[in-house]
C-alpha cells in the first residue's frame, strides 16, 4: 500500500504535461515559503519618484503609481492567495465529501435534507453568495477564506454523491455487504477510495477558482486589505491606469498560470490514480 | 447451387498501431450462400464478432483492415463511407446481443422501423407504419398497433430482440448477420427466437451468418460451422462432421467443456489456461499453450495451414483426430 | 420437525439439514397508485432444506426469484416472512454477535467478476477483507499467508495476491471471487450465476473447482443459475422456480429424468442440443409472450397464462402433489403433463 502514492507520483511527473503542472506548483509553494527572501524588495517600499515605471532590468516587472516593484508584490502576494485558496478549498473538500457521502450512501431523510440545503446555496450566484457573507461577517482574509470555502461546499457535496449513489449499487459494494461489512467499514474502504478520482479533479479545478475568488473578493476590497499584497487587490490598483499595462497584466499572469497549473495537475491525478490508466501506461512503457 | 450470399476472404484486422497493435482477426475466410445458415463459434476475443464488424466498416478508425468482403459481387472494404451506408440496414441486416443498447431509447418502436424503411427504400410515411405493424407481427408480437408506439424500455428483453429483428429484417436485406442475439434471454425465450429466425429465412431465403460464444445454439440452426481460436479459423465444417467427427483438439475441448442435459459425469474436461493476448501471439500453433494433445515438434514453432481432412471439412492442426 | 430451536438458543443440530428455509417471502414496494401502494412478489411462500456437504440447484429464468432467494439469506434484501435457519439458528432474527457469526458462514460468489471485485484493491486487500470484517487472524503474516493459501486453494500463484482485478482474465478473477468466499471459512456458499458471465472453456474450469473444493473442504452450496444443465452438473437437488414460486423439486436424477411440471418440461425442450441430428428432429414446447408482472401475478398456478396444458382448475390454489418419495410439483395437471408419449417427445 505504501508504494502506491509514490508510484502514482512517478507516473505524474513521466507526464510532461502534468510535470509542468506540477512544476509551477512547486514553484509557488516555494515563492509561498521563501518569497520574503527572494523578492528583490519590500513590498510596500513606496518609492513615488519611481512611479509607473515600465519593466527594466531593475524593475523586471516594473513599479506601480506609488513606485513600489511589481515583481516583488507579485511573488509575496503568491503566499496569501495560495493560503486562502488551500485552506477554503481544504473546508469544502471536507465538508463536501462527508455531506455527499452521507446523503449518496444511505439516501432517505438524511439525502433529502442534505441535498435541498445544497441546492438553495447551489442556486445563489457563487460570487453574489461570497459577497453576502463577507458582508455579514466583515471584510478581511479570514471571512474571505471562509465564505469562499463555504460557497464550494455544494460542488463536493454533488460530486460525491453522484459517485456514492453509483458506487453503492456496484456488485462489488454488494459483495462487501454480503460478507457482513458494515457501512463505516464499506464507506472507508469501497466507496471513499473510488470517489477520490472525481473529487481530486473537482479540488484541481475548485483550487483554480478559489484563486479568482480570492482575487475577485480583493478586488472589490472584501478579502485581502491593503496594504498587503495579493494578485486580486493589484489588478484593482491596475485598473485607473491603462497605460501602465504592466500593473494589470503581470498579477493576471500570475492567476492565469496558478490556475492553469492546477488544471493540469488535476487532469494528470485523474488518469494516474486509476489503476486501469497506470498499468496501461505501464505496458505502454514495457513493451 | 446459389450464388455466394456473402463471403469474407483472407480478412485482417489489426488494432491500434506499433508495437501495441493486436492482431484480432488473421487471414480469415468463408462464405455463405443464400438461404443457408453459417455459425461462426468462438470464445471472448476468438475475433469472431471483429471479423463481420470489421468487413460492414463497423469499427473505429485505428483499425486496419485488410483482405475483402464480397456482398452480391461488391468487395464491402473498397466501397466509400456512403455506399456502405446504403449497403448496411439494406442488403445487411444486424442483430446485436444487446438490444437495450442498441436501440434509441427517445425513439418509439415505429420510429426505429421506419427509418431504414424511409431511408433505404424511400417509402412514406404511412407506407413505412403499414411496413411496420406488418413486420411487428411478422416476428410475433401480439398486438402490434399497440406496440408501434411504445418505447425500447416498456418492452420486454424478448420483445425488444423481435425489434431488433423486425429492424433487420425491414429491408429484405440479403444477408442477416446475428452477433449472440440471444445470449442475453432466458432459454425460453431464446428458443423463440431461433424458431423465428429458421421460419423468417425459410420465408425470405436470406443468408445468415450467426455469431456465438455456444455450439450448441449453433448446432440446431447452421448448416456450416467456423470455429475461431485467437483471430484465425481453427477448423471450419458441415455441422453434423463437427460435432460428430470434431478434428482440432479445441473444437474437441469445447464440445467436452459444456455439461450435456442428461448426460451427468464428474468432471467437465475444462480447457487450462485461458486464450492468447492478440497483443503477444505465440509463433507456433495460436493454441498451443493451452493444447493437451502437442503432438507434433512442429507445434511450437509454425503455424499450421487450415488443411482439408474431409468433404468440405477443414482444420488447422498438425495433430488433427481422424474418427 | 419438533426440535425448532428459537432466536438465541445455540442449539447445535448436526443431524439436521445445514440450512433449513422456510415460507420464505419477499416483497418490494411496487409503483403508487393513488393511496393504493402495490408490491412486487419476488418471492412468494418457498421453502427448502439443504444437508451439509450438498448443492442444492435454484433454477429458473429472468424474474423466478432465484437471485433474490441468495440475496436474502445474505440479508442484502430483508425478507417479508419467513424463517431461515443455519445449523439450527435463526439468522433473520439474529443480532449483534450472533448475526456476524451467521453472516460469516454464509458466503456468495456473484455473477460478474468484472463488477464484483473493487477496481482500487489488489487482490491481496480483497481476498482478506473477510478476515478484517470477521476479526479473524489478527497477525499481519498470518494473513498474509492465509491469503497466500486462499490462492492456492483457487489455483492462482500467490504473487497475485499484489495485482488488481483488471490485470487478470475473467477466469482468474472468478477464481479471486471464490477466494475471498472462502476466507472466512464458511459453511454454506451461495453461487449467484457464478459461471454465467464466462467463456465456455473457463465455466468448466470453475465448475470443476468448485466441485473438487466442495469434495476437500466438505462445502455446502446454494448453486443459483439459468442454466439446466449446469444446474444438472453441480446438483444433488433442484428446485426449479418461475415467477417467485416453486413449479417443482427434487433430486436432481429424478427431477431431469422425469419433469413433471410443465414448465419444467418446456425450459428442458427449450435447451438446445449439442448434437445437430437430435436437435433438428425434436418437438419443441414453446411458451407464447412473456412471463406475467409479479406485480400483478395470476390467480392459482402462476405459469398458467403460458401453460400449454392450462385449464379452469388451474385458477385455484395449487396443493403440491408428490410425484414420488423426494419429487414434488406443484401442479394439477400431472396426469396429462407425465402421459408416457408427452415425456418421450422432448426428455434428453
Amino acid at each position: 500500500m505504501s508504494a502506491r502514492p509514490f508510484s502514482a507520483w512517478n507516473h505524474l511527473l513521466r507526464r510532461p504535461v502534468s510535470a509542468a503542472g506540477l512544476g509551477v506548483v512547486a514553484l509557488l509553494v516555494v515563492l509561498a515559503v521563501l518569497g520574503p527572501h527572494l523578492a528583490p524588495y519590500g513590498p510596500n517600499a513606496v518609492d513615488v519618484t519611481r512611479a509607473l515605471r515600465p519593466p527594466s532590468t531593475e524593475h523586471w516587472f516594473g513599479t506601480d503609481d506609488l513606485g513600489r516593484d511589481i515583481l516583488s508584490r507579485v511573488v509575496l502576494a503568491a503566499r496569501i492567495s495560495l493560503q486562502v485558496s488551500l485552506v477554503s478549498v481544504g473546508i469544502a473538500l471536507v465538508a463536501g465529501v462527508l455531506l455527499g457521502l452521507l446523503a449518496g450512501y444511505f439516501r432517505g431523510w438524511a439525502d433529502t435534507v442534505i441535498m435541498r440545503v445544497v441546492d438553495v446555496v447551489f442556486a445563489f450566484p457563487i460570487m453574489l453568495l461570497a459577497i453576502a457573507i463577507v458582508a455579514v461577517l466583515g471584510p478581511g482574509v479570514t471571512t474571505a477564506t471562509v465564505a469562499i470555502g463555504v460557497v464550494y461546499v455544494p460542488v463536493f457535496a454533488r460530486v460525491t454523491r453522484a459517485s456514492a449513489l453509483a458506487l453503492r449499487e456496484e456488485p462489488y459494494v454488494k459483495a462487501a455487504a454480503a460478507i457482513g461489512a458494515g457501512p463505516l467499514r464499506i464507506i472507508r474502504t469501497h466507496i471513499l477510495p473510488n470517489v477520490s478520482a472525481p473529487v481530486i479533479v473537482q479540488t484541481s479545478l475548485s483550487l483554480a477558482f478559489a484563486i479568482l475568488s480570492e482575487a475577485a473578493l480583493s478586488f472589490l476590497g472584501l478579502g485581502v486589505q491593503p496594504p498587503q499584497p495579493s494578485w486580486g487587490r493589484m489588478l484593482f490598483d491596475g485598473k485607473g491606469f491603462t497605460d501602465a499595462w504592466w500593473m494589470s497584466v503581470f498579477p493576471g499572469l500570475a492567476i492565469f498560470v496558478t490556475v492553469l497549473a492546477f488544471n493540469l495537475v488535476g487532469d494528470g491525478l485523474r488518469d494516474v490514480l486509476d489503476p486501469r490508466q497506470r498499468s496501461a501506461m505501464e505496458s505502454r512503457r514495457g513493451r | 447451387m446459389n450464388a455466394p450470399g456473402f463471403a469474407v476472404q483472407d480478412l485482417t484486422v489489426v488494432l491500434g498501431r506499433g508495437r501495441r497493435a493486436a492482431r484480432v482477426v488473421r487471414g480469415v475466410s468463408w462464405s455463405v450462400e443464400a438461404g443457408r445458415t453459417l455459425g461462426v463459434v468462438g470464445e471472448s476475443g476468438s475475433g469472431k464478432s471483429m471479423t463481420v464488424l470489421a468487413s460492414a466498416g463497423l469499427l473505429p478508425p485505428p483499425a486496419t483492415v485488410t483482405g475483402s468482403a464480397l456482398l452480391g459481387g461488391r468487395d464491402l472494404l473498397k466501397l466509400s463511407r456512403r455506399e456502405l451506408e446504403g449497403i448496411r440496414g439494406r442488403r445487411l441486416g444486424f442483430v446485436f446481443q444487446d438490444p437495450m443498447t442498441s436501440l434509441n431509447p427517445l425513439l418509439t418502436v415505429e420510429r426505429q422501423i421506419t427509418e431504414g424503411i424511409e431511408e433505404h427504400l424511400g417509402a412514406t410515411r404511412r407506407a413505412a407504419r403499414d411496413r411496420a405493424r406488418e413486420l411487428l407481427a411478422t416476428v410475433g408480437i401480439a398486438d402490434p398497433d399497440r406496440r408501434l408506439d411504445a418505447y425500447p424500455h416498456q418492452l420486454s428483453g424478448g420483445m425488444r430482440q423481435r425489434v431488433m429483428i423486425a429492424i433487420a429484417l425491414s429491408c429484405e436485406p440479403d444477408v442477416l448477420v446475428a452477433d449472440e442475439p440471444t445470449t442475453a434471454l432466458d432459454v425460453t425465450t431464446q428458443a423463440q427466437i431461433l424458431d423465428l429466425v429458421r421460419e423468417r429465412q425459410e420465408r425470405m431465403g436470406m443468408a445468415v451468418v450467426w455469431i456465438s460464444h455456444d455450439l450448441a445454439v449453433v448446432g440446431g440452426l447452421a448448416d456450416d460451422v467456423v470455429v475461431m481460436y485467437g483471430g484465425q479459423v481453427v477448423e471450419q465444417a458441415p455441422v453434423e462432421t463437427l460435432h460428430g467427427a470434431p478434428a482440432h483438439p479445441y473444437t474437441r475441448g469445447l464440445l467436452g467443456a459444456r455439461p450435456v442435459l442428461g448426460k451427468r459425469r464428474d468432471r467437465l474436461t475444462a480447457i487450462p489456461g485461458t486464450p492468447p493476448d492478440p497483443r503477444a501471439l505465440p509463433p507456433g500453433c495460436v493454441f498451443f499453450d493451452r493444447c493437451p494433445v502437442k503432438g507434433d515438434p512442429r507445434c511450437e514453432t509454425e503455424v499450421p495451414d487450415l488443411l482439408e481432412v474431409g468433404r468440405r471439412h477443414y482444420t488447422r492442426t498438425f495433430c488433427p483426430e481422424d474418427q | 420437525m419438533s426440535s425448532t430451536a428459537g432466536p438465541g438458543e445455540a442449539l447445535d443440530n448436526r443431524t439436521g439439514p445445514l440450512l433449513d428455509v422456510r415460507n420464505l417471502c419477499v416483497r418490494f414496494p411496487g409503483p403508487r397508485e393513488g393511496r393504493h401502494r402495490s408490491w412486487v412478489h419476488a418471492v412468494e411462500d418457498v421453502s427448502f432444506t439443504i444437508e451439509r456437504g450438498r448443492t442444492l440447484g435454484l433454477v429458473g429464468e429472468s424474474g423466478s426469484g432465484k437471485s433474490t432467494i441468495g440475496n436474502a439469506l445474505t440479508r442484502l434484501v430483508q425478507p417479508t416472512s419467513g424463517t431461515v435457519r443455519l445449523d439450527g439458528q435463526d439468522v433473520l432474527a439474529a443480532r449483534g454477535a450472533r448475526a456476524r457469526e451467521l453472516r460469516r458462514r454464509i458466503a456468495m460468489v456473484f455473477q460478474d467478476p468484472y463488477a464484483s471485485l473493487d477496481p482500487r484493491r489488489t487482490v491481496g486487500a480483497t481476498v482478506r477483507e473477510p478476515l478484517d470484517v470477521h476479526r479473524m487472524l489478527s497477525g499481519r503474516a498470518g494473513r498474509k499467508r492465509r491469503a497466500a493459501e486462499l490462492l492456492d486453494l483457487v489455483g492462482l500463484v500467490p504473487e497475485t495476491a499484489a495485482r488488481y482485478p483488471h490485470e487478470l482474465s475473467g477466469g482468474q478473477r472468478q477464481r479471486v471471487s471464490i477466494a475471498r468466499a472462502l476466507a472466512a471459512d464458511p459453511d454454506l456458499i451461495i453461487l449467484d450465476e457464478s459461471t454465467a458471465s464466462l467463456d465456455v472453456s473457463v465455466q468448466a474450469q470453475i465448475m470443476n473447482l468448485l466441485r473438487e473444493l466442495q469434495d476437500e473442504l466438505g462445502l455446502t452450496y446454494l448453486f443459483v443459475s439459468h442454466d439446466l444443465a449446469a444446474v444438472e452438473h453441480m446438483s444433488h437437488h433442484v428446485v426449479v422456480m418461475y415467477l417467485g414460486r416453486r413449479m417443482e423439486t427434487g433430486t436432481t436424477d429424478h427431477l431431469y429424468s422425469r419433469p413433471a411440471h410443465p414448465y419444467t418440461q418446456a425450459l428442458m425442450s427449450a435447451v438446445p442440443d449439442t448434437d445437430p441430428a437430435t436437435e433438428r428432429n425434436r418437438e419443441r414446447i414453446l411458451l407464447g409472450g412473456d412471463p406475467p408482472s409479479p406485480l400483478d401475478p395470476p390467480s392459482g398456478c402462476v405459469f398458467r397464462t403460458r401453460c400449454p396444458l392450462a385449464a379452469g382448475e388451474c385458477a385455484e390454489p395449487v396443493p403440491k402433489t408428490a410425484v414420488s418419495g423426494d419429487h414434488d410439483v406443484w401442479c394439477v395437471r400431472t396426469e396429462e403433463s407425465l402421459s408416457p408419449e408427452r415425456l418421450r417427445r422432448f426428455v434428453h
